[in-house]
């Protein structure tokens, strides 16, 4: 009965944690990345027409398939464009983008949504989960937005929003990274900064030797308290106080002495070691005849001799 | 076309996809280092395992072909089945199962018995970062010294997971550079801890360490997990897949699993593990100015990380009272080249007192060297990733 409940709650827990990264991993970490409301010169669709568009990132370090996640620009109606089942494409590679077509004409594709979006005035867009009520991300267009200006994160998934003009600096860029990134930042810095690695040096000894030193001190601390927890049993099996107990410890055989009775018995009785500190005894029983004796065999390998 | 013709242009075009048409003056070079690596280790029995597979995959990755006729064999060529072996190195997921083997064959106890010990595997890390400094200084990007000076850390698993993540370019040359120190350890150590011992730190015996119950070793791998990658979180596939094989080991009921883990596991990824980062030293990847200044480096971060394990126990001996000195002939055990290093102390304590056995405390710096270099490593990694 005991053993049926632990069985239980196992299975329990091991469904709990199931269900963890579904949503810890998964679609929540679905973003709006970048928004063109009013479209003139920037990208053209299949169908060679340009309509504004709303890309997608998955900030995931694993694809995510976004199909039957809702797509939408109205509050009252969440479940406004489902995103179709049975499309390969709806599985968005990690940290990658995707374009959705604000169009207005869901016939044409995945891609194209039974909304529009509207020049000229505030623009809200979200996404819901596939249960309809679970909000993933969402955001408001400025109606200050023109034509082939986007509204877009100021880094891939995360930071804050800001114009982009499609200058020099605030470039607009539809399925791909919004930081165009030549070099590891981190590592730059780090020339820049620290060019002789001194600095590099002393951060990570320091965090070395921290971490060898709190795991020395926190064994230093467990050592203790197995002694001491240890002893308590002793003196409780020998029905004896602290005092008698420290006598009796000094009374005991060195480790010394035992190795050499030990190694007597071993020596003695053919005993068998098995592992480390244990002391097997096994009555060995030869059955088989040197016919089947593999070091008779044909195939032996050859060794260094 | 007559039949003659037609013969001698097929025979022709065979010859062209032969490799004594193909070979270059760098593939020779490269086999030669390939036999003497496997000479090395028939003959002079310097770390066989590794030395065998990693020397005939030499060979086998510089046997000269014609790389335009897509015969799809070469380990660099997608979808050849040596590249697809060689994943297992390029996306660095051979070193953490050979994590799991040495955490399932290795015993903690010497540690965790006196833990005083890791702080001397701690010391020694400062081979890799004496190494990132002098790297720098000869032009290497930060990510690219960073992953040469964990050679540093004599962890040949260890170096061909960082190198994988932080210079893919130069996984080659670092591995088989790693690999090579690791198997000369008994001729670069012993020269050093003579050097900075005198011969009275040498006698120095050590007090027998206690005897540690199973209690306590099955609390170590958790609470050394936590507590690493808690502080390193970029050292998880290591350190995790370290302690986990340790936890199967102590915890008595899953022996079949620690056998597995240590024997058949480890000595297979073993084989192609060394095999592929053999057959990955191309010639023509392999044989440049970089890789001298590679093997240089990793040579020098041998060195410091061995001294300082020595040095380092020098100046904690200053903090000991006196009959809980540490003879510093174990300090050089604090690079992480399990038990190779730990032997070499032993046999060098001998040497000078012949019943005075010190691998059992060698054995402490050890390990804490393999755990002080995954740490490293998952430093480097969270820094210049």
């Amino acid at each position: 009965m005991k053993k049926r409940m632990i069985f239980k709650a196992i299975a329990l827990m091991l469904t709990a944690t199931a269900a963890l990264p579904a949503f810890g991993q998964g679609r929540s970490a679905l973003r709006i990345n970048e928004v063109m409301v009013e479209n003139n010169n920037s990208i053209v669709d299949d169908y060679g027409r340009r309509g504004a568009w709303i890309e997608l990132f998955n900030s995931n370090f694993a694809p995510l398939e976004i199909s039957s996640v809702y797509l939408t620009n109205d509050k009252n109606n969440k479940k406004l464009y489902p995103v179709p089942l049975g499309d390969v494409n709806t599985r968005i590679p990690k940290r990658q983008h995707i374009i959705f077509y604000a169009d207005g004409e869901p016939n044409k594709g995945t891609f194209h949504t039974n909304f529009t979006l509207k020049p000229g005035q505030d623009n809200w867009i979200g996404i819901y989960d596939a249960n309809g009520e679970t909000l993933i991300d969402e955001v408001v267009i400025p109606a200050s937005l023109t034509a082939d200006q986007t509204w877009a994160r100021s880094e891939d998934g995360a930071g804050e929003w800001m114009l982009r003009t499609g200058g020099e600096d605030d470039y607009i860029t539809p399925s791909s990274a919004n930081v165009i990134k030549d070099t590891n930042r981190k590592v730059e810095q780090f020339a820049k900064l620290d060019g002789n690695g001194l600095g590099m040096t002393v951060m990570a000894m320091c965090i070395v030797f921290s971490a060898l030193l709190v795991l020395c001190l926190c064994f230093y601390g467990i050592g203790k308290i197995g002694s001491a927890v240890s002893k308590m049993n002793k003196m409780r099996a020998h029905g004896v106080n602290r005092k008698q107990a420290d006598e009796v410890q000094k009374t005991h055989d060195s480790g010394e002495e035992i190795a050499a009775i030990v190694m007597a018995l071993h020596e003695h009785l053919d005993a068998h070691d098995r592992e480390n500190t244990v002391l097997t005894i096994n009555k060995v029983k030869r059955a088989y005849s040197p016919w089947n004796s593999k070091i008779y065999g044909l195939r032996e390998i050859p060794g260094r001799h | 076309m007559s039949f003659g013709e037609f013969l001698m242009n097929n025979l022709q075009q065979f010859w062209e996809l032969t490799g004594f048409a193909n070979a270059q003056a760098g593939n020779f070079v490269m086999l030669a280092v390939g036999l003497f690596f496997i000479w090395l280790a028939i003959k002079k029995n310097f770390e066989p395992m590794l030395l065998v597979p990693i020397g005939f995959g030499i060979l086998i990755g510089n046997v000269p072909f014609n790389t335009g006729a897509g015969l799809e064999v070469g380990i660099y060529e997608e979808g050849s089945v040596l590249n697809i072996l060689y994943n297992g190195v390029a996306a660095g997921w051979y070193p953490p199962l050979i994590f799991l083997g040495i955490g399932a064959m290795t015993d903690f106890s010497a540690l965790i018995a006196n833990p005083k010990l890791m702080l001397i595997g701690a010391a020694a890390q400062f081979g890799i970062f004496g190494a990132y400094m002098v790297a720098l200084a000869l032009g290497f990007s930060p990510d690219q010294a960073g992953a040469i000076a964990i050679i540093g850390g004599a962890d040949g698993p260890t170096a061909i997971f960082l190198s994988s993540k932080l210079a893919p370019n130069l996984m080659g040359a670092i591995a088989v550079s790693a690999y090579s120190y690791m198997a000369l350890v008994p001729v670069i150590q012993p020269p050093l801890m003579r050097l900075f011992t005198t011969k009275k730190e040498r006698l120095i015996r050590m007090k027998p360490a206690r005897a540690v119950s199973q209690n306590e070793k099955i609390i170590f791998p958790i609470v050394g997990m936590l507590l690493t990658c808690f502080v390193v979180p970029s050292g998880l596939p290591l350190l995790g897949m370290l302690f986990f094989g340790n936890l199967l080991r102590e915890c008595g009921v899953t022996t079949r699993l620690a056998k597995t883990a240590s024997n058949a596991l480890t000595d297979i990824v073993t084989i192609l593990l060394g095999m592929t980062v053999g057959a990955s030293t191309q010639a023509s990847q392999f044989l440049t100015p970089q890789t001298i200044f590679i093997f240089f480096l990793g040579f020098m971060a041998f060195i410091i990380a061995s001294s300082s394990g020595v040095l380092f126990v020098k100046l904690f001996n200053l903090l000991l009272p006196k009959d809980k000195k540490i003879n510093p002939l174990i300090g050089n055990a604090g690079v992480s080249a399990v038990p190779m290093s730990a032997r070499i102390s032993n046999n060098l304590g001998l040497e000078y007192d012949p019943s005075n056995y010190l691998l059992m405390h060698a054995m402490g710096p050890n390990v804490a060297g393999v755990i002080g270099s995954a740490v490293a490593a998952g430093v480097l990694l969270g820094f210049l990733a």
